[in-house]
């Protein structure tokens, strides 16, 4: 059912055919009862998050934004994350089946030692930091998270990135038996992001092993999830298994799903619109009408220099 | 089956409470705050997805009527029509009010721009006169014209099937299923015919 050709000749409606197939075979794989469901499936309690001890809390200024957090209890329920499903409710519900621990990210492309690294030894020698950001979806809905994790940036340098490593792209884990919503081709599995590397290299950029002092819920993308806050969120991927430091633009997931409605960039915009809603504005969780959305999700002063010169509507 | 006109009374009053209990049950919710994280797209996709479908069912009636035989659901077809049509006024008064804040020219802007919006707009626009002209009053006034007009439920069906289609950002397999139902019922009003 897969179409390859596809991928060389991205038009909308070719790609609009491609959906139907792919949902017409999982609508008769569903009627033929060949997809399992819940059943007989050892449905074992989410692992409670864990605290986190020595936490730097978020200094004054864009790390500590002074907008009202969002509750933990909506910032778990309400998730994008279709390796556990398609709805908000899915992922909460379904990524008990997650095993982030032990873990380990494979390090590749132009790095002086790539291989796999198990994560305490990624992240050790870090200070864990708090940091309060705002979390703008593409979808139009918004939220206030206080993360803890490490700056991106530190990490990268680590690595030791040779001088062709231009782009960093990351990946998704792709297990079906620990991420059900896969057994379908909803996306081309594994999710993919990335970012160019000066903005990688930007102090807002973190990676994420918590939030709200705890460790990262399942279906927040543990144990290890990418945050750039001036980014719609599906840029910040979760549950991260592979780094991977390379020369050209790496091919990020949404952007190939829909290259007109997703770009590489994915900065929040408001004079930019999704072609096929608006926006401008944004409904805060907890909010019940919209408000304005800021130009780079109210981070422009520390990160539009990154796009000096460049045409934003193009760039998207 | 239900022969007197006491159980055909009874069974129809049930299918209005059926019909209404999506309803109370967003009521509830709201009032008990048990929506979800964000309780307006619950209330945006409930609301649009009973208006679907309610119209599904209200063109299902007359098939229903014609190969079951099933002269007592005739009546159906005008409650779940007039229910389909008032799910789509709460669909399009929520993204009014909540979403536009009653900004009629920002109405304007989305009507205009968005497709998905035009299709569903257009929906409830031909949705309306149907169910001003739902009485009996309207239907003898009318006379033959009154079939004529009443044929676009099909077309409002048809609007709201794509409308729901052109928003869906990966999965089309629930749209899909809306549009599969809506051809099969189709399919059924040619077989009537030929």
């Amino acid at each position: 059912m897969r179409i390859r050709e596809s991928e060389v000749t991205p038009e909308a409606l070719f790609l609009r055919r491609r959906e139907f197939l792919r949902a017409a075979a999982a609508a008769s794989l569903v009627a033929a009862g060949c997809l399992p469901g819940d059943e007989g499936e050892a449905s074992t309690e989410a692992p409670k998050p864990e605290a986190l001890a020595n936490v730097k809390p978020a200094p004054a200024g864009p790390f500590r934004a002074m907008d009202e957090p969002t509750p933990f209890e909506k910032a778990s329920a309400y998730n994008n994350f279709y390796e556990f499903g398609t709805d908000k409710e899915d992922p909460e519900a379904n990524a008990h089946t997650l095993r982030p621990k032990p873990w380990s990210v494979a390090i590749e492309g132009e790095v002086a030692k790539p291989g796999s690294v198990p994560l305490e030894t990624l992240l050790a020698g870090f200070p864990l930091e708090e940091r309060i950001y705002r979390l703008r979806c593409v979808e139009a809905w918004s939220m206030v998270i206080p993360w803890v994790g490490v700056p991106l940036g530190a990490l990268l340098a680590r690595l030791e990135p040779t001088s062709r490593a231009k782009y960093v792209a990351f990946e998704t884990l792709v297990d079906p038996e620990q991420m059900p919503g896969q057994r379908r081709q909803i996306l081309r599995w594994p999710y993919r992001e990335g970012l160019r590397m000066d903005e990688a290299m930007h102090p807002l950029a973190i990676l994420a092993v918590g939030m709200y002092g705890r460790t990262l819920p399942n279906q927040n993308g543990a144990p290890l999830r990418l945050v750039v806050p001036w980014k719609y969120g599906f840029k910040s991927i979760k549950s991260i298994v592979k780094i991977r430091l390379q020369e050209t633009e790496p091919q990020t997931t949404w952007s190939q799903e829909g290259p007109s409605e997703y770009g590489f960039y994915a900065n929040v915009n408001p004079e930019v619109d999704h072609p096929r809603w608006s926006q401008a504005r944004e409904r805060r969780i907890g909010e019940l009408t919209k408000r304005p959305t800021l130009f780079l999700n109210g981070y422009a002063d520390e990160v539009a220099p990154l796009y000096r010169g460049m045409d934003l509507r193009r760039y998207f | 089956m239900l022969e007197t006109p006491r159980a055909r009374r009874i069974a129809h009053l049930a299918l209005i409470a059926l019909g209404l209990a999506p309803l109370a049950s967003l009521a509830l919710g709201a009032a008990r705050g048990t929506l979800g994280a964000n309780p307006v797209e619950t209330i945006t996709h409930a609301t649009g997805q009973w208006a679907l479908r309610l119209l599904l069912a209200t063109l299902a009636v007359t098939p229903l009527r014609r190969f079951a035989g099933w002269s007592f659901v005739a009546p159906w077809r005008r409650s779940l029509g007039l229910l389909a049509f008032g799910y789509a006024t709460l669909h399009f008064a929520t993204f009014l009010a909540l979403d536009l804040g009653f900004d009629l020219s920002a109405l304007g802007e989305e009507v205009a721009e968005r497709p998905y919006v035009t299709l569903g707009f257009t929906a409830l626009l031909l949705l309306t006169p149907l169910a001003v002209t739902s009485t009996r009053a309207w239907q003898r006034r009318l006379g033959r014209r009154w079939l004529t007009l009443h044929r676009l439920v099909y077309a409002a069906a048809a609007l709201a099937v794509l409308h729901f289609v052109w928003l869906v950002k990966a999965d089309l397999a629930e749209p899909l299923a809306y549009a599969a139902v809506l051809a099969a019922l189709l399919a059924a009003r040619r077989a009537r015919r030929s």
